[in-house]
């Protein structure tokens, strides 16, 4: 069983519309390379050179990455990558 | 000048100063850069001016009564601002708001007796939309919805309030207007009060440069649901900011001109500069929406009670 990535609205374009992606378990670093593939353009729009950018939260299961090992972060088969935005948007 | 005695809180809305930028922009030395410091309002953001459009028109047209309950998707300011004007008028008010807003938020609107209902972290504020609209659909008799995206005494607000100040402040030598796009209130209203203006002033919109941004309350319009309100062809030019650009902006303008605002009006500064660069001569106003305390995260020991 992988692990399953949870991808939020403003993504979804680059999914092809999918809320819920598996890829092979691993690091957080790992599973974001491993979704560069499939999804063209989706690091970019998570990292930049400096790491997780700062208006975006990675949360494994319910916890912030930044609190665990950041992009290190091991996840294991089954367990859940939640891409939350920051904020929510709109006014 | 000394501001008259109110009947009520909701006389204090609007009239805000306007502060000229002097540190954050001294590479123009030529243009003029003016913040009209929204957040003044008693509210604490520009959202004060339509929300109180919006319910006074209501109530003088029987849409809004003392039986019904005011509900509205917003993501924090202009929930506050119904809040405030709902316990001053004697209004009951709910909102939907995405669960990952801030918890200063959620404190603040409660402490005005409104109730709130949460809509999923994901979906951001457009899943806030869709649910507000099926809970009035469930019980349309029991509620009132604004729908401050539809609705037009949001930017009636500015085009009777913002604009017509800023023309009163800085008419005679203004020659650019740069404001983001949200539910795009103020950019309507305010533009269509300038184009009255027997001189042209151009009329910039600002918008995040990406779907998946961190600027609270601006709104990429191709990856969003696109306000009714909103008509592409009233700014002269959509300008993209991003976002951290815009949050280094309202760093510097805390730490430099003594404005802490919130992000969404570090990217209008950051715009702002941007026009004063390409134009080298001129005047430009722009928006400070609200203060940066509103963002202030949970620190890491409180995020365990918090989230």
């Amino acid at each position: 069983m992988p692990v399953t990535v949870r991808i939020p609205t403003p993504l979804r374009t680059l999914t092809q519309g999918k809320d819920e992606v598996a890829v092979d378990a691993g690091s957080v670093r790992a599973i974001i390379d491993n979704l560069e593939k499939n999804f063209p353009g989706l690091r970019d729009r998570l990292c930049d050179e400096k790491g997780v950018r700062r208006f975006v939260n990675i949360y494994a299961n319910d916890e912030d990455i930044r609190f665990l090992q950041n992009l290190d972060t091991i996840l294991k088969e089954g367990e859940s990558l939640s891409i939350v935005p920051a904020i929510a948007g709109g006014s | 000048m000394i501001r008259p005695r109110l009947t009520s809180i909701v006389e204090a809305v609007g009239s805000t100063p306007m502060v000229r930028l002097r540190n954050v922009a001294k590479h123009c030395p030529k243009v003029k850069i003016y913040l009209k410091l929204e957040y003044m309002n008693p509210g604490g953001s520009v959202k004060d001016r339509a929300a109180l459009q919006m319910m006074n028109d209501a109530i003088a047209d029987g849409r809004l009564t003392k039986d019904k309950i005011l509900i509205d998707s917003t993501s924090g300011n202009t929930g506050v601002a119904y809040s405030i004007f709902g316990a001053a008028l004697g209004y009951r008010v709910a909102l939907v708001i995405p669960e990952n807003v801030s918890q200063a938020r959620k404190n603040v609107t409660r402490a005005f007796g409104t109730e709130l209902i949460f809509s999923d972290p994901m979906e951001g504020s457009d899943g806030a939309i869709r649910k507000v609209r099926e809970v009035v659909e469930a019980h349309p008799d029991k509620y009132f919805y604004p729908d401050q995206y539809a609705n037009p005494s949001n930017p009636k607000a500015h085009y009777l309030g913002t604009g017509r100040e800023i023309l009163q402040q800085v008419g005679h030598e203004l020659t650019h207007f740069v404001t983001g796009l949200g539910t795009s209130g103020t950019m309507m209203g305010v533009t269509r009060r300038l184009r009255e203006h027997t001189r042209k002033i151009t009329c910039i919109a600002v918008e995040p440069a990406g779907a998946l941004h961190g600027l609270e309350g601006m709104k990429h319009m191709a990856s969003s649901l696109v306000p009714p309100i909103y008509d592409a062809n009233v700014p002269d030019e959509i300008m993209a900011v991003e976002t951290e650009d815009g949050w280094d902006m309202s760093e510097r303008l805390s730490l430099e001109e003594g404005l802490h605002v919130g992000h969404s009006s570090g990217a209008n500064v950051a715009a702002a500069i941007r026009v004063a660069e390409r134009i080298g001569e001129g005047c430009v106003v722009t928006i400070a929406c609200d203060r940066g305390d509103r963002y202030f995260t949970p620190m890491r020991w409180e995020k365990h009670y918090e989230w």
